[in-house]
């Protein structure tokens, strides 16, 4: 299972960067989404899968809790970064009128 | 092209209390069953979505009049406050204190001051989702 | 808390109520308090001169990092009390003057918290005997410096002459810093005192002279020493009151503390001696021969505060050749020097205080301070005259005013040097007794321009703005104060000479000290016919005459045209790397992200690859893996392939629903792994994320499709790849290789530590609270930045503050 979710976020990861490279806007941001996605599974991996019971008192022996908690963390961050970039990317297209990444280059002189 | 939406707006009033009650269930019972602060301020955002999408926004803020960037401040004031409130009984920072009560008609009962630094946890969640929501929507 | 601590951090708490003060006491000038913190600064460090002067010192030290030996001590020993009362006292008067010289329709709230910062960060410089902690009040004292030649931003001069202060003299507090990271990892501590107690023990050491040279640096970009002296003239675009404070009185002198505190280390090397001395007497020479020709008072007072603080400089280099002899009678002689520094440091402040504040009535009064327009004001302006002359009396070395007996004191350790038979003294050192006298003659030549052209000669009202007049009482009572020093100084010099200055050189000389000397030098007026009375003699009669013929000889002046000057070479430098630094970012900096991103994984693959293969750490020894069952294979192929198949997306809505699938499956996973808080959080931000986008699409233009030439995408394509690859690599190898236990059964004690039994919120809500509390900051941050990227939209015109 752990090797098989390994390569999963590796395939992820991949998907991500290609997407991060392209010059659309919402492409890039659809790509730090994924990006997020395959963090947390390979913080889950780490710790090891299914090793125990639900990390909860009188469940039996639990699974590492720290991953979760730091994952939980990084889900409501992750939210909050794709909302911001999502918002910069619409204001930067209301203002300069394109969401091209080789557009929005501007004049070397300004 | 106006479709006739009755039944959607009928249900998702009826979903609205549902969902609340499923928030509220889940900030109290986050602290020793699956909830807390995030989950249960992220279902309550999620109930307010629901309205917002259903109906239109001037409707629901005549309804519900708060302004959600107020909320949100307020949020992380309590869970910076409760950080301080440790100071003020010569604790470290941010040391939550818990104990358990006898009292009358609840029975024993667990009350913590983890519950008041969830509360502002929650109350940022829901006010930072509806008003990233609302600031996109309401953009001319 | 200490109070000697809590002295240095009294300005600084002023600082932080100023702005209050000033927004909230709209009818009373915000000057009336701020003068109520160096008052009582003032008094509270003369309440200590009893202690200071029977030989103790004071030392209080406040924790600040012990873990690295950094601590806040307050030292008080004679030389920082002389220098404190000169901070608190000459700051006292400036506030005082400074009260009548800036109108409250000025930014004065802003000047007053500038102000104070550069108080207690000149407080803390004199009075800290951590080094770093010195070096940190270092810095902000050119900060506030540079804040403070600034304050009338709006002028094009002003932010030029701040920025070459702060270049130059946070250059060289930066090689000061080195230095004295030299000298801590030499003596092992960052206590001056320890360093002193122990300087045998460095002496030999390598690294010695270079920590040398570079401390020097330090002091000579901040006292403008030759040829670090051009940004003192440019930051005379401050408000007088600043150029009476910072670049005359107090800031400049920081460089001479420092020579002066590590004189005990330093000295009685050659190098230091030469050094000290030779940039010293030079910077003398230099700046009262360049002060001649200057047509703006404040820069002729500039170029004189020049020459001063080299001749100070040079006493303090040649009264360390009594270090070199060590304890004697012999070398007592050389004392005399260092004691005449620290005499004359005192009385350049009260003289060039005076003047500078004399300059400052003048602009104020006829606004002007030209001497080309100027003349004639005796008549109009007899106090101000009054007090200009008895400063530049004292500034020429003339009786009966205090700069007479220093400058004399000076002749003296000029000729004494000259007897001397080590550091090549024999050979060289007569021309040290020269050039000092010729740079008196032009001291004269100076001070005689600043009075005559000022006052005497005709009055031209039609080249004023405004006819002259005496100012109001209030701006004159801080020169008078000053002017009544100078005269004081003169008739009782052994105040002085006993109280702060004795207790000083003990501080200086500390092996002295310890052998018994007896540094109290009696200070005479009138010493018989000695050479050093012939010399001033000579000084005066050749001064006049200079004085009457600069007409015939300023033609020596164009030998040193502007355009070679070391002005334009600065400016050339930095004109330079501007603009080969900028040819050089051009090349990189593409300002288009995929070129970045590009950097960035290239450097990716690059270094985490190349480790992970060149440390051999590829050894992938699978742990047990837990079972995988039908399901499980069925969820991961099916995000794999929505993963996949969002690159091939054609609209935008594909793309999003596609990413939904990946969401959800992750959901799927994480009740699989036993993780039910995060699959509930999972859903739901997966469905508020969904929400944002469509909302967020109403905005945006329809994804296109991806038109980047074949190539530049197969590139994409294998960088793709391979931060692919490398990533799943490292995983893989990091789970074979376990080198800690896990720190989580701690956490799992929830239910006793904690009182809950769901043990991931009682990490996020109780143990590691503090990540908790900032991640709900960073949130609402987030939000408030949504919002006002929203709400507040530029403003198409903005106002235009700045000239051109």
């Amino acid at each position: 299972m752990e090797t098989l979710v390994t390569i999963l976020a590796g395939v992820l990861v991949t998907v991500a960067t290609y997407l991060l490279l392209s010059k659309n806007l919402i492409r890039v941001i659809i790509g730090t989404a994924i990006l997020t996605h395959a963090a947390h599974l390979i913080i889950m991996v780490v710790s090891g899968l299914k090793t125990g019971s639900v990390p909860i008192v009188g469940e039996g022996d639990p699974v590492d809790p720290l991953p979760q908690a730091l994952i939980l963390t990084s889900i409501v961050i992750g939210f909050a970064v794709t909302a911001v970039s999502l918002v910069l990317a619409y204001r930067t297209y209301q203002e300069v009128g394109t969401d091209k990444l080789d557009e929005l280059r501007g004049d070397p002189d300004e | 092209m106006k479709i006739n939406n009755v039944i959607l707006r009928t249900v998702a009033k009826l979903v609205f209390f549902i969902i609340l009650t499923l928030a509220v269930y889940l900030f109290f019972a986050g602290h020793n069953s699956p909830g807390g602060g995030f989950s249960g301020g992220l279902v309550l955002a999620s109930a307010l979505v629901l309205l917002f999408i259903v109906f239109d926004i001037e409707t629901i803020q005549k309804g519900i009049p708060i302004d959600f960037k107020l909320v949100a401040a307020f949020g992380a004031f309590l869970s910076v406050g409760t950080g301080f409130g440790a100071l003020v009984f010569g604790e470290n920072f941010l040391t939550q204190a818990f104990d358990y009560f006898n009292l009358p008609f609840f029975g024993e009962i667990e009350l913590t001051t983890v519950t008041i630094f969830e509360a502002g946890v929650a109350l940022v969640v829901v006010g930072v989702v509806v008003t990233i929501l609302l600031s996109i929507s309401e953009d001319e | 808390m200490s109070t000697l601590v809590l002295a240095i951090f009294i300005p600084f708490l002023a600082a932080a109520l100023i702005p209050f003060l000033y927004k909230y006491l709209k009818n009373i000038h915000v000057g009336w308090f701020v003068i109520l913190v160096p008052t009582g600064l003032f008094i509270y460090l003369a309440s200590l001169i009893p202690t200071i002067s029977s030989g103790e010192a004071i030392v209080q030290t406040m924790n600040w990092i012990p873990s690295y030996g950094i601590d806040i001590t307050a030292y008080l020993d004679g030389l920082s009390l002389t220098f404190a009362l000169l901070i608190s006292g000459v700051g006292a008067l400036v506030i005082l003057y400074s009260i009548y010289y800036l109108s409250s329709k000025e930014p004065i709230g802003t000047f007053y918290t500038y102000l104070m910062l550069f108080m207690g960060a000149m407080l803390g410089v004199v009075m800290s005997d951590n080094m770093l902690v010195l070096y940190v009040f270092w810095e902000l004292t050119s900060i506030s410096s540079f804040l403070l030649i600034a304050f009338w931003y709006q002028r094009k001069r002003s932010r030029e002459g701040a920025k070459k202060s702060l270049i130059i003299t946070v250059s060289g507090g930066i090689s000061m810093l080195v230095g004295f990271i030299m000298v801590g990892t030499m003596a092992n501590t960052w206590s001056i005192r320890e360093v002193i107690a122990n300087v045998s023990a460095i002496s030999e050491h390598a690294l010695f002279i270079p920590a040398m040279l570079l401390v020097l640096l330090g002091a000579f970009t901040k006292s403008a020493q030759f040829p670090f002296h051009i940004w003192l003239p440019d930051a005379m675009e401050a408000p007088t009151p600043v150029s009476a404070y910072l670049h005359s009185a107090t800031m400049v002198k920081a460089g001479i503390y420092l020579v002066a505190r590590f004189t005990p280390v330093f000295g009685g090397e050659a190098v230091w001696f030469w050094a000290v001395t030779g940039v010293g007497i030079f910077t003398l020479f230099w700046g009262s021969f360049n002060a001649v020709r200057q047509t703006d008072l404040k820069a002729l007072l500039a170029y004189s505060t020049i020459s001063q603080l080299g001749m100070i400089m040079s006493m303090f280099g040649m009264g360390s050749a009594a270090l070199h002899l060590g304890y004697s009678n012999e070398s007592m002689v050389y004392t005399g020097a260092t004691f005449a520094a620290l005499f004359h440091l005192v009385n350049h402040s009260t003289f060039k205080g005076a003047l500078f504040m004399v300059v400052g009535v003048v602009d104020h009064s006829v606004g002007t301070r030209d001497i080309r327009r100027l003349g004639g004001l005796i008549t109009l302006m007899p106090i101000t005259f009054t007090i200009g002359t008895i400063g530049s009396m004292s500034m020429a070395g003339l009786p009966p005013f205090n700069g007479f007996l220093s400058k004399e004191m000076f002749f003296v350790s000029t000729l004494e040097i000259t007897e001397a038979s080590f550091f090549g003294l024999g050979t060289w050192g007569i021309i040290i007794p020269i050039i000092a006298w010729v740079a008196s003659v032009f001291t004269f030549v100076y001070s005689t321009i600043f009075v005559v052209k000022t006052f005497l000669g005709p009055y031209k009202e039609e080249k004023l703005e405004h006819p002259a007049h005496e100012p109001k009482p209030g701006m004159l009572v801080s020169p008078i104060v000053l002017g009544l020093l100078v005269i004081a100084f003169f008739f009782m010099p052994n105040v002085v000479g006993n109280h702060l200055i004795t207790p000083a050189m003990s501080g200086i000389f500390p092996t002295f000290a310890a052998g018994g000397a007896d540094f109290g030098t009696y200070i005479h007026a009138w010493h018989g016919f000695e050479p050093e009375l012939f010399m001033t003699i000579g000084v005066v009669l050749f001064g006049v005459f200079l004085y009457f013929t600069r007409k015939y000889w300023s033609g020596v002046y164009n030998l040193f045209p502007e355009k070679r000057s070391i002005n334009v070479f600065y400016g050339f430098v930095l004109d330079q790397i501007e603009d080969k630094s900028t040819v050089v970012t051009n090349k990189y900096m593409t300002r288009y992200l995929r070129d970045y991103m590009v950097y960035i994984f290239a450097f990716f693959i690059l270094v985490i690859g190349g480790t992970f293969i060149l440390t051999g750490a590829y050894r992938f020894t699978l742990p047990e893996n837990a079972p995988v069952s039908g399901f499980e294979w069925f969820v991961v192929l099916a995000m794999a392939v929505a993963a996949i198949t969002i690159l091939f997306a054609k609209s935008r809505l594909t793309a999003i629903v596609l990413n939904s699938i990946l969401g959800f499956g992750i959901v799927i996973l994480f009740v699989l792994f036993r993780a039910p808080d995060l699959a509930l959080t999972q859903t739901i931000i997966e469905a508020v994320t969904t929400v944002l986008f469509l909302v967020a699409y109403y905005f945006l233009p329809e994804m296109e499709k991806e038109d980047a030439p074949k190539k530049q995408k197969s590139v994409n394509l294998l960088i793709a790849i391979g931060v692919g690859v490398v990533f799943t690599a490292v995983a893989l190898g990091v789970q074979g290789n376990k080198v800690f236990d896990t720190i989580s059964t701690f956490f799992e004690n929830s239910y006793e530590l904690a009182g809950g039994k769901n043990m991931v919120n009682a990490i996020l809500g109780d143990f590691r609270a503090f990540d908790t509390m900032l991640e709900v900051v960073v949130l609402l941050i987030a939000g408030i930045g949504v919002y006002t990227m929203i709400r507040v939209k530029a403003k198409k015109e903005s106002d235009q503050v700045e000239d051109k």
